[in-house]
């Protein structure tokens, strides 16, 4: 073991504490340390979990640089205007009142050997289980002249926070019959429904604010999550408005130019107000830096979320590839839970149950129309595989769509409290 | 106010969280008569939905201003972000002179004098709250005695209920989606039972309750009977 400073202190007050209680150094070692990266849908609740549950017996430390968290579910309806951005942020004092040791950094290497985290601030921590949950960044080069240096200009907001407040202003700021310009991503990405919702989100303030603004979507994907729904709402409450081009008519064949403010889909160049660029999505960077990434993704066992590549880091959320679920909040959310009961229980020899997963995405259409998708999930040696789903029907009452946005709302707060605490 | 505080701390201390037994609070048949006078703007039941007032199922205990896109008055909501919740002093207090509790509320209605009036309107109230309600959604719907009566393993049942909170808040609040903490074992397990058979209609709780065995049930049925913010 490298002797390095923590180590160092932590064998040194180990041993002053014997003669007061000798059981303490009964297994000869001090006690067992989780290091979470990431603080989102996967991260925190992971720490949470293995905190909580633990009752300390675990040290446990969650390495994430921002100071609050802005959930990417529900930024979309902040776009819309049904939500204000404090709505959607949430400090990480609650985990820390809770007991896990959130330190503001980047995580910036792994040594597998050493089992430690190196961060940008300087020194690394230590671990005995290493869980990265560090979501998404983009493919370079993905959309043809767009970088990240070109996010102010054609924001991708597909990390909520200033991006999301930056492509609000930017909608705020169109002229009147503007175009606002999505370039969609193909698949595999994050919230299979996103931009679609945000499509949705975006008419919604159009028709109210600017409502002879246009919308174009180049898409490289033939077809989408809940497509029957968004574009059944697309035409009874946007009619005109929103222009989706397809693969089929190009919409794999795009370009950009953030200087120019065109863009150009399939050999045709238009001028547009706003355009949001949401790139090909690939794992958090420190998944690939820590070497278990094989191509854009985590390869995970889906009993216990581990990656195939080391049986002592373990992968949730965005960033893992597992089999059938799709990448969500929720669905980060319920990996986290399956993964801190396998987690602890290699650490502490608490029991073990059986790893189970779901996931439920709602979207809203317009004011008090929410649609939703769901599934159950199960391990098998594989992947995650699907078990069973359902989607919400095409030209259901008024009631059950108001019902299905209320029973996000109700989510949110859900998820949130299961996050933070 | 000796009766009333005497009778509220009965169930207080019966009820840490949501579960209201209403034999305790109040006669609710009695605080049906009264809830007359609440009828115009509020609804409460199965089909509640908002009029000029929210609809108040679920309220005991609720964080205020729970109604999604309900439109509150300021007053109200500078409350609810305060951290008020309708537990039973509050809602007391707010029924007896609403324009005392909460000055510019929007609730016109000159408040409940009489005490035992609150005590039974609320007891009335508390029959829509918790597993009371999940009792008159379910009725016609029954589950054998040998599946109520089914031990459930408490341990299990915290690993599962890992898979509700990510919806239902383990706090019991209810923001959208009911809260599930201190139902009674009977109501909770016909609840889900009734969800597996697809006799309730929530296609994410058929999904969820479809894959639970009746231990499985069970196991949820304890935890979160006896689930407090404390432990």
């Amino acid at each position: 073991m490298a002797l390095n400073r923590r180590t160092f202190l932590g064998v040194a007050g180990a041993a002053s504490v014997t003669l007061a209680s000798p059981m303490v150094l009964a297994g000869g070692h001090s006690k067992p340390r989780v290091v979470v990266v990431g603080g989102g849908a996967g991260g925190a609740t992971a720490a949470r979990y293995i905190a909580k549950d633990s009752k300390g017996e675990i040290d446990v430390t969650l390495i994430e640089p921002s100071r609050m968290y802005y959930t990417c579910f529900f930024s979309n309806l902040y776009l819309g205007g049904f939500k204000e951005i404090d709505d959607i942020g949430h400090s990480y004092g609650s985990l820390a009142a809770g007991g896990v040791n959130v330190v503001h950094d980047w995580a910036i290497g792994v040594d597998r050997d050493a089992k430690t985290v190196s961060l940008a601030g300087g020194g690394s921590v230590p671990y005995d289980k290493l869980i990265l949950s560090p979501g998404i960044d983009f493919v370079d080069g993905a959309v043809q002249g767009w970088d990240v240096s070109a996010q102010n200009a054609m924001p991708h907001a597909y990390k909520a926070g200033s991006q999301s407040e930056l492509l609000k202003a930017q909608l705020m700021a169109m002229p009147a019959g503007g175009t606002f310009a999505m370039i969609a991503p193909p698949n595999p990405y994050r919230c299979p429904p996103g931009p679609y919702e945000r499509v949705s989100m975006v008419a919604h303030y159009l028709k109210n604010n600017n409502p002879t603004a246009k919308i174009i979507v180049a898409d490289p994907k033939p077809k989408f999550s809940k497509m029957a729904l968004f574009q059944e709402g697309w035409a009874d409450h946007y009619d005109g408005m929103i222009d989706w081009v397809g693969e089929e008519f190009g919409g794999a064949n795009v370009s950009v130019d953030p200087n120019a403010m065109t863009v150009t889909i399939d050999g045709e160049e238009t001028k547009v107000d706003v355009c949001n660029v949401i790139p090909a999505m690939k794992a958090g960077r420190i998944a690939e830096l820590a070497g278990v990434t094989e191509g854009n993704w985590a390869p995970v066992n889906a009993a216990d979320m581990s990656t195939k590549a080391d049986g002592d880091i373990y992968v949730l959320g965005d960033a893992s590839q597992q089999g059938d679920m799709p990448k969500s909040g929720f669905s980060a959310n319920s990996q986290a839970k399956v993964c801190a009961n396998a987690v602890r229980g290699a650490l502490t020899g608490s029991k073990v149950f059986p790893a189970k997963f779901s996931n439920t995405c709602w979207s809203l259409i317009t004011t008090d129309n929410g649609v939703k998708v769901g599934a159950t999930y199960e391990a098998t040696a594989e992947k995650i595989a699907k078990v069973d789903g359902f989607i919400s029907k095409t030209g259901e009452t008024d009631d059950v769509r108001k019902a299905t946005y209320e029973e996000s709302e109700g989510w949110y707060s859900g998820i949130t409290a299961d996050m933070f605490g | 106010m000796k009766k009333l505080s005497f009778l509220l701390l009965l169930i207080s201390s019966s009820l840490i969280s949501t579960t209201v037994m209403s034999s305790e609070l109040g006669d609710p048949e009695r605080g049906k008569q009264v809830y007359k006078k609440c009828a115009s703007c509020h609804m409460v039941g199965v089909k509640a939905k908002k009029r000029v007032g929210p609809p108040l199922n679920n309220i005991i205990n609720a964080k205020a201003g729970g109604v999604a896109n309900f439109k509150y008055s300021k007053a109200l909501k500078k409350a609810a972000s305060d951290g008020l919740h309708w537990d039973l002093d509050a809602l007391d207090a707010f029924i007896e002179n609403p324009k005392g509790f909460l000055p510019k509320t929007k609730m016109s209605f000159r408040g409940l004098k009489d005490q035992a009036d609150r005590i039974d309107l609320i007891a009335y109230l508390a029959t829509f709250s918790g597993g009371e309600l999940a009792a008159k959604v379910d009725e016609g719907f029954t589950v054998s005695k040998d599946i109520l009566a089914l031990e459930g393993d408490i341990e299990y049942g915290e690993y599962l209920s890992s898979e509700c909170t990510t919806c239902h808040q383990s706090s019991g609040d209810n923001d959208g989606i009911p809260g599930i903490v201190g139902w009674e074992t009977e109501a909770f397990v016909t609840a889900m039972h009734a969800y597996r058979e697809k006799q309730r209609e929530n296609p994410v709780m058929q999904l969820v309750a479809g894959r639970l065995s009746n231990e499985e049930i069970a196991a949820l049925a304890v935890y979160f009977k006896d689930l407090t913010e404390d432990n």
